[in-house]
């Protein structure tokens, strides 16, 4: 199955890494969705939730303040300047 | 002679309490400098990403920024001097001043006025002491430095780059910091951080696999406008982290060679109390047998 590699990193350390199905993340203009295959692309995020459905199952959500995402060959990085990850929607992520 | 045994008793006991105080520093800036550079450590991928992301728009659009170009007409530079907040760390807070002074005086050559920011009480402290105009100063963290520290750093200096009024805003920036190169290698270092200079860091682009052509959301120039400011944060946080570790280090050295000081000492005082013990013996028999001789010649 096709999968993309997910970074998401704040200023001071690895928030979350590892492969996933989709990613959702709130973009200037609109929320965007990553799946396997997408164009590169660089966008700036606004504050809001991203979504990551991870490939071992379990959806992790992640509060971020603003930032960027960068998709590059099945590889997306999200930049943001402060994240807190959302446990109680997560219950199964590591 | 009884006076002298005293004396030398007291001072080993204050060395030996010193030691103790120089070891338990020693102890807390190892434990501590572990934690330092895992930081520096884990501050690394988002330092990576920003570059990575600030070389590709640059790459796909003339980069015209107020933060990459060059401000003319201004005399005011920036100066940010990054020190520690205690002692008891060598010559650490020192050469990095040192350093700012040397950079402070080429700048004034130069025929330019400096604007002061500091981080760090010694710092501070360096520059009240003789009267120097301080723009701003961050202190209380010097050893643990966070990300929103170094995002109101960042942003101050910023807002003072971009300011609009000549007469306030500056028109460089200047970081004085010390590099964290190894446990025994710390370099103070200058760097100058604003206007930026895109090249720096990117790596020549046979090196690198080739940059895929990027869609950009909203616009080339609005994801600048997100990139540049947080690359500038990202850039002084590492800073700041590289200065924390770095103190540590030199603070763990410093108290490593003050608690051998305190033993040389100790040792050496020890050996003095008991020669003047032996000596106070001494006198004491030779008084008793010429008072016994004394006592047998009437």
């Amino acid at each position: 199955m096709a999968q993309i590699e997910v970074d998401l990193v704040a200023a001071d350390r690895k928030v979350w890494s590892g492969s996933a199905r989709l990613v959702s993340a709130p973009a200037a203009d609109g929320d965007v969705g990553i799946l396997p295959g997408h164009a590169p692309l660089l966008a700036v995020l606004r504050k809001g939730r991203v979504t990551i459905h991870a490939t071992s199952g379990s959806d992790v959500t992640v509060a971020v303040s603003g930032g960027f995402i960068s998709v590059d060959n099945d590889a997306v990085t999200l930049v943001v300047d402060s994240a807190e990850l959302d446990v109680a929607i997560a219950p199964s992520a590591r | 002679m009884a006076g002298n045994q005293r004396v030398y008793k007291e001072r080993i006991k204050s060395t030996q309490s010193l030691k103790k105080m120089f070891r338990a520093q020693e102890l807390i800036a190892a434990s501590r400098i572990g934690k330092a550079r895992a930081r520096v450590t884990a501050a690394l991928p988002y330092a990576n990403a920003i570059t990575r992301a600030v070389s590709a728009v640059s790459l796909h659009s003339d980069v015209k920024h107020p933060l990459t170009s060059e401000r003319t007409g201004r005399n005011r530079v920036a100066v940010l001097v990054v020190a520690s907040d205690r002692g008891m760390a060598g010559a650490y807070a020192a050469s990095a001043i040192r350093e700012a002074e040397g950079l402070i005086t080429r700048l004034t050559e130069q025929g330019k006025e400096v604007a002061l920011y500091v981080s760090g009480r010694r710092a501070l402290a360096y520059y009240q002491f003789r009267g120097r105009e301080i723009a701003g100063s961050w202190t209380g963290s010097s050893d643990s430095p966070d990300a929103v520290e170094a995002e109101e750093i960042a942003d101050t200096l910023l807002a003072a780059f971009l300011h609009d009024d000549d007469s306030v805003g500056v028109g460089e920036l200047h970081i004085v910091y010390t590099q964290f190169v190894n446990m025994v290698t710390q370099r103070p270092r200058v760097i100058r951080m604003l206007p930026l200079e895109i090249v720096d860091g990117v790596v020549p682009a046979d090196e690198v696999e080739v940059l895929p052509l990027y869609d950009f959301e909203p616009s080339p120039d609005a994801v600048l406008d997100a990139l540049l400011p947080r690359y500038v944060r990202s850039r002084i946080f590492s800073c700041l982290l590289q200065a924390a570790a770095s103190e540590l280090a030199s603070r763990q050295r410093a108290m490593h060679t003050a608690t051998e000081n305190a033993e040389d000492l100790i040792r050496m005082y020890t050996r003095l109390a008991n020669q003047a013990r032996q000596g106070e013996i001494t006198q004491e028999i030779s008084e008793i047998v010429s008072g016994a001789d004394a006592l047998a010649a009437s």
